[in-house]
């Protein structure tokens, strides 16, 4: 990898106890879920990484032990270098401190994770559901969650189908 | 609904009347801008020079629904944009048809997920079924036609029923 970014993955790993992956130039940091924030006002201040380009998240079901990893990815402008942190989630501790304060492009970022994968962010602005109707149930983006939606109706179970498609009153 | 209330069933002067109306409804009937993805575009193009659709009546597209007769909802529609749907539907003055344009207008085309309303008949009534991914404007013309078919076939007892 990168020089600069030897030496800050370097002082995350001191600091923040944390392991890393590389892959073709690219730099994986996890890092544990109480020193996220942390982690990353000090990635923004000290080191210019000021550009959250992506946040999202992977669900690993059937392992429920990281079930999920949430994903931030820093960009440095002024340096011309990137750094992903990854965040391993438990599949029944889903709370995670929110990065709103240090980024503020986080806000849609979470609420669609939050959305999508039902993992909670504490003291968020606007813990609304981005995507999805309000009233929906259900986290789409998880790997237990049906694929498909609807059974599709061929000629031959044309009727059984009609019966329960719920057609629009006048 | 107006005249058909009034007139009920009499005869020579209500059949008469009836293909009057239904000339004058079909020959300016005018749709509602509502293209949400990629069936707007052959939409617009079956309203352009090439494939005009003026020749049938629908000089113009209104954006707004209280000025317009008929809904093509040319794309598909997400769990989100079907309330808007629905009211925009309810603001439409009678008499008001529906063309579901396309295959996820029908039936949710390629999209079977948790996103996209399978079929916009679970949100408004619909009328005449156009397929295609997209339709070609030749096509989303035949549907037209045949919806023109449908209306001249209308009477007023059906609607005074209604």
């Amino acid at each position: 990898m990168d020089t600069r970014l030897e030496k800050i993955v370097k002082v995350l790993q001191e600091k923040a106890g944390a392991t890393y992956e590389e892959f073709r130039g690219e730099v994986h940091v996890f890092i544990n879920v109480g020193q996220i924030v942390d982690a990353l006002t000090f990635l923004r201040d000290e080191h210019q990484f000021s550009l959250l380009s992506a946040m999202t998240a992977v669900d690993y079901w059937p392992q429920e032990n990281p079930r999920f990893h949430i994903i931030y990815q820093l960009t440095s402008l002024t340096q011309n270098l990137s750094i992903q942190l990854r965040i391993p989630v438990n599949g029944s501790q889903l709370k995670v401190p929110t990065a709103t304060r240090v980024f503020e492009v986080a806000n849609w970022r979470e609420r669609e994770i939050m959305d999508m994968f039902g993992i909670e962010f504490e003291d968020h602005p606007d813990p609304r559901r981005i995507l999805m109707p309000e009233d929906w149930e259900g986290h789409p983006l998880r790997k237990d969650y049906p694929l498909g939606y609807e059974e599709p109706q061929f000629t031959f179970n044309f009727d059984e189908i009609d019966v329960r498609k719920p057609y629009a009153k006048e | 609904m107006g005249v058909e209330e009034k007139l009920g069933d009499m005869g020579v002067v209500t059949t008469t009347l009836e293909t009057a109306v239904n000339w004058a409804r079909t020959n300016a009937m005018w749709p509602m801008l509502f293209g949400l993805a990629c069936c707007a575009i052959e939409m617009m193009s079956a309203q352009a020079a090439n494939y005009d659709m003026s020749r049938f009546g629908m000089e113009l597209m209104r954006p707004s629904p209280r000025q317009s007769d008929l809904m093509i909802v040319a794309g598909r529609v997400s769990r989100k944009m079907a309330p808007v749907l629905r009211r925009l539907y309810d603001q439409m003055p009678e008499p008001k048809w529906v063309i579901a344009m396309g295959d996820c207008a029908s039936c949710g085309g390629v999209f079977n997920n948790y996103a996209i309303v399978q079929g916009v008949d679970e949100v408004v009534p619909v009328d005449v079924y156009v397929a295609g991914c997209p339709p070609r404007p030749e096509a989303l013309i035949h549907g037209v036609v045949t919806l023109f078919e449908k209306v001249k076939g209308e009477k007023f007892a059906d609607l005074a029923k209604a």
